[in-house]
């Protein structure tokens, strides 16, 4: 699989052999290899719509690289403001980087980005689609722990409905078959199409409304927020979030070495004081995002092979 | 000898067995309104359908990619090429791997509701016949495809 010049778009564009070669990738970045691999490369970053957390990110992981980072957040950028074309903008950009990193709340915009350029573009999240890079730091982080995705169980907790993140790392894991679980409210489960495709993939794969359900142990609890928007009754959503909030006792009950992940911000789905637990890594988790950026900009520039 | 209500052509193509009342829309779709002289046959009675509708297209020969594209709302039709009179080439329409704006994309947050390019929809399943937005990633059966 050849990544020179690829655009990121979708976790659907990939394949096990990719993934692979992105976690690997990202191992050597973060143990010191391709120091300043993006020397003289200028990476655009388009944020159509704000994410501070992911500018953030991606800008220093380019500039730990030695690369350099122009780009704009929000309306700020004058013409966009004047009505300018989203093909237009990508096309008058290109000639100013050698990557463009687009973030924008209409889902498929970074798709069609792609396509009228031929500067690699990446995609930081497009409207409730996708957010690829957050996926290969989730799956990254997790592959950190174990040593082979196949043989280990990762359950998923929350807002399974319209969480983006569950939805991608899902059928990431599927390609490598890992047997997963689902606990969500009835109003907030799986797609059954999603479901259904991770199944026909070759993921076993268990629905439960309760965490105290639960039959078996897991190796990762991959925690999503509850919110309050999707419910229509208050009253419901402060019955539904406070059944789904993680406490040191539930973790404790879950087992000794479970790993407790979240794709942040966090708000009150994971009690404070589970952050100093040897099982809580979502910080960790979100520090990956560099390494795993780092590598990916380099695999697309060329400059690792 | 067969009663035609809608007369014989010598040259072009017959498409038989849309499903009755479809006929506008298939001629919708294959941008048919300006290619000459058309005959329409809306509601004749049909051993297989119960009703069914014609349509004849004079001095044109649809190719296969173009009839394709009624598949979702003629999955069952025939097309006939006549050719001085003679029946020349009898085939069924097939489904192809990817529609291209044919299917509107129904996501109100999807970039082809927002800019003005071409929507493209790729085969997801076959069973139920599932399309998947090649832009937004939402999926729909074809039971509720909106056709552009
Ligand atoms: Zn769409």
């Amino acid at each position: 699989m050849k990544f020179k010049g690829r655009s990121i778009i979708s976790i659907r564009d990939m394949d096990k052999a990719s993934l692979l070669k992105i976690i690997n990738t990202a191992e050597e970045v973060k143990k010191g290899k391709h120091k300043n691999c993006l020397k003289g490369k200028v990476i655009s970053t388009l944020f159509f719509e704000p994410s501070t957390r992911t500018k953030f990110s991606f800008e220093s992981a380019t500039q730990y690289m030695g690369g350099e980072v122009i780009g704009f957040a929000g309306s700020e950028y004058t013409s966009v403001k004047k009505g300018e074309s989203l093909a237009d903008t990508i096309k008058t950009i290109s000639g100013y980087c050698d990557v463009i990193v687009i973030r924008h709340p209409i889902e498929g915009a970074a798709r069609l980005a792609s396509e009228v350029t031929s500067v690699p573009v990446i995609n930081a999240g497009d409207g409730a689609n996708q957010h690829p890079t957050q996926t290969f730091l989730d799956l990254f982080t997790i592959n950190e722990l174990v040593s082979d995705l196949s043989r280990i169980k990762v359950g998923f907790l929350g807002d399974l409905k319209y969480g983006r993140t569950v939805h991608s790392l899902a059928y990431a894991l599927a390609l490598f078959k890992t047997p997963l679980c689902f606990i969500s409210p009835k109003l907030l489960r799986m797609p059954v199409d999603l479901l259904d495709e991770i199944s026909e993939m070759g993921s076993k794969t268990k629905e439960y409304e309760e965490l105290e359900e639960l039959e078996e142990k897991l190796d990762i609890l991959y925690v999503t927020r509850i919110q309050k928007e999707r419910f229509g009754d208050l009253q419901e959503y402060e019955r539904v979030a406070g059944c789904y909030r993680l406490t040191p006792q539930i973790v404790h009950t879950l087992g000794e070495n479970i790993k407790i992940m979240h794709p942040l911000p966090r708000v009150n789905e994971i009690a404070p004081d589970v952050d100093t637990m040897e099982n809580a890594i979502y910080f960790e988790q979100a520090h990956n995002g560099i390494p795993v950026r780092q590598g990916i900009l380099g695999l697309i520039t060329g400059t690792i092979a | 000898m067969k009663a035609y209500k809608v007369y014989a052509i010598n040259d072009g193509t017959v498409i038989d067995h849309i499903p009755a009342t479809r006929a506008l829309k298939v001629i919708d779709i294959l941008s048919l309104e300006n290619e000459g002289i058309l005959t329409i046959g809306i509601g004749f009675s049909s051993e297989k359908l119960g009703k069914k509708d014609i349509i004849k297209i004079e001095n044109k020969y649809l190719e296969k990619e173009e009839t394709d594209k009624i598949s979702l709302i003629a999955p069952g039709a025939t097309i006939n090429i006549i050719k001085g009179g003679k029946l020349t080439e009898k085939r069924k329409i097939e489904r192809p791997e990817e529609y291209i704006n044919i299917v509107k994309c129904l996501n109100p947050n999807c970039i082809t509701q927002h800019a003005d390019i071409e929507t493209r929809f790729k085969v997801a399943k076959t069973s139920p016949f599932t399309l998947r937005c090649h832009y937004c990633e939402r999926s729909v059966e074809a039971g509720e495809v909106e056709i552009l």
